[in-house]
């Protein structure tokens, strides 16, 4: 019975052999690479389609209940640190469409510790290619998508109930910051992830300054008080991804009385929390130790 | 030929002292496994000591001049956040899918050979968890809060017995509404769908994310009358920190009590229809 079965095996291996290299093809390049990682992984997600479906609907639900909970926080009371609905609402909007992107394109990397626990990362590291990239497209989540469409839509919402009195400056801010939340967020997420290149049981961790971030960005910086403020908004820039954007956004002057501009250096700060992020990872990555397994 | 079930009669002549020796050792090896994970429960104190900050502040901002937030005052809404931060773990909202797990690979033929019933076992195990999360993880955000804010401490001796045992139906309503949603894996194989649902839902609607009062005041009510949602957060709080009466609070507890023995009984059910059906996979 095991050799009719041997035989068809055989055969395509040796087709495979006796034909000729038809052009003398350059090695696929590193981006093609990646472009196959990443269609794996949307082929793989795709496949189960109610379930891809529930886990879409799913994700979205969590950031409408984010949304809500301010909502309801304003059912209560009129204004919150000095703010109306309207104007909380683009501090929302700046923050839930920024984190959800950047859930979406890197969030991924909190699962980190697990690779590292598991010893899968060896696998990872051994691959030539890039350790950070691929571990983002190893399993990028698509059924993000749904919660980052939503988060934009928010601060589409927001910015046009706000009245606000649009000028070059300010459109191209409304654009911008969005864009440096997302690379701030972003940075934040593969700084404490590496984390776990020294503290493996580090668990949840690095939920504290990713969740926590969205959750202090997603209200006025004036609602916050003491060393807890300063650490937050500006030891660590959080301020900069929501709150110092939407005044320059809404025109109003900071109530704590940083200048004008500062709602312009989210970019910068953006940068710089990137180039931090990036050397954490070069010397964590260099911490590494397999477990051996 | 009559029914058949999966699982194997309990020893008749219900010894109530023996049954109580069983529940205490698998309390006892759930305390023990779960007390294996201490630097995980470290950090996680850590986090939820975070949080109680963020919402802390964000619920002060709520009470803002006026002082007092849907019927609470500033040092009842510190409470509240610190307290509810500590019990979250306790209560354990998210990621508990022994259950779905192990109906996924096959392994809970194993739990229906065993002579407890797997509601029983379960839940016992469930207990000797809380009782471990007591430690690393109610406790460090109830000292934490009171060192940087004002808050309420109860002024009323059968607040604290009241209070433990709230706690303690939560933990159980919790686990009855964690066994439904890991359930549901002997109908569904990819339990993705329901445990999103309660994910979303029970952050929600227990009033973790914000006292339950601040809704409007009919929903509110539909929600303590119809679900059991304010009974794993919004009604030991609403002890502790003293809103109302004491007897509307006894009153309270006595509806999570319902609710815990009525999932109890549903969670039997459940299992009963389930093992009728349950093809164990692999062989």
């Amino acid at each position: 019975m095991a050799e009719p079965a041997a035989l068809p095996r055989q055969r395509p291996a040796r087709r495979l052999r006796q034909r000729p290299p038809r052009r003398p093809r350059q090695p696929p390049g590193r981006l093609a690479a990646y472009r196959a990682l990443l269609g794996a992984q949307v082929r793989s997600q795709t496949s189960y389609r109610t379930s891809f479906v529930v886990d879409l609907v799913g994700n979205l639900g969590g950031t409408v209940f984010d949304v809500f909970t301010v909502l309801v926080i304003f059912g209560v009371t009129r204004e919150l640190g000095g703010f109306t609905v309207r104007e909380a609402l683009v501090v929302v909007g700046l923050s839930s469409a920024a984190f959800t992107t950047a859930d979406l394109l890197v969030g991924n990397v909190e699962r980190l510790p697990r690779y590292v626990r598991t010893g899968l990362f060896d696998a990872v590291l051994l691959r030539p290619l890039g350790a950070l990239p691929q571990l983002l497209l190893m399993d990028l989540p698509l059924r993000k998508l749904s919660r980052a469409v939503f988060g934009v839509a928010v601060l589409a919402v927001a910015v046009g109930s706000a009245g606000i009195d649009w000028t070059p400056g300010r459109a191209a801010l409304v654009v911008l910051a969005p864009l440096a939340g997302v690379v701030f967020f972003g940075s934040i997420f593969v700084a404490t992830a590496t984390v776990s290149f020294y503290w493996t049981e580090s668990g949840e961790l690095a939920n504290s300054l990713t969740y926590g971030g969205k959750d202090f960005t997603s209200y006025p910086v004036t609602v916050f008080d003491g060393w807890f403020r300063a650490a937050f908004a500006y030891g660590m820039g959080f301020a900069f991804v929501s709150y110092q954007p939407a005044l320059a956004l809404l025109g109003r002057a900071d109530p704590l009385g940083l200048p004008a501009w500062a709602g312009w250096a989210a970019p910068a700060v953006a940068l710089v929390a990137a180039g931090l992020a990036a050397v954490a990872w070069r010397v964590g990555i260099r911490h590494y130790r397999s477990t051996g397994s | 030929m009559g029914s058949v079930t999966a699982t194997v009669a309990p020893p008749t002549g219900s010894n109530v002292i023996l049954w109580f020796r069983t529940f205490g050792a698998i309390a006892g090896s759930g305390f023990r496994r779960y007390a294996t994970y201490r630097q995980a429960a470290l950090a996680g104190a850590v986090t939820n000591t975070v949080f109680g900050f963020l919402r802390c502040y964000v619920l002060l901002a709520v009470a803002g001049a006026a002082g007092s937030a849907a019927g609470y005052d500033r040092e009842q809404l510190a409470t509240f956040v610190w307290a509810g931060q500590g019990l979250l773990a306790v209560v354990l909202f998210w990621g508990w899918t022994d259950l779905a797990d192990r109906i996924r690979t096959g392994e809970v033929a194993s739990d229906l050979l065993r002579p407890v019933h797997p509601v029983t076992s379960y839940l016992a195990t469930d207990l000797g968890r809380a009782a471990w999360a007591c430690l690393p993880r109610l406790l460090p955000p109830l000292a934490v809060g009171p060192i940087f804010f004002d808050v309420h401490l109860p002024t009323r001796w059968p607040t604290v017995p009241l209070f433990a045992l709230s706690a303690l139906l939560a933990v159980v309503i919790s686990f009855g509404c964690r066994f439904l949603v890991n359930a549901t894996a002997y109908w569904l194989d990819d339990v993705r769908g329901p445990q999103i649902l309660w994910m979303l839902s029970s952050g929600v609607l227990a009033g973790l994310y914000f006292p339950l009062p601040f809704l409007p005041d009919g929903l509110y009510l539909a929600l303590q009358l119809a679900t059991p949602f304010p009974g794993l957060m919004q009604t030991p709080l609403d002890v502790l920190v003293e809103r109302g009466p004491g007897a509307a609070q006894a009153g309270l507890v006595a509806v999570q009590a319902g609710w815990a023995a009525a999932l109890l009984a549903l969670c039997r059910l459940v299992q009963r229809r389930a093992e009728r059906r349950l093809v164990v996979q692999g062989g």
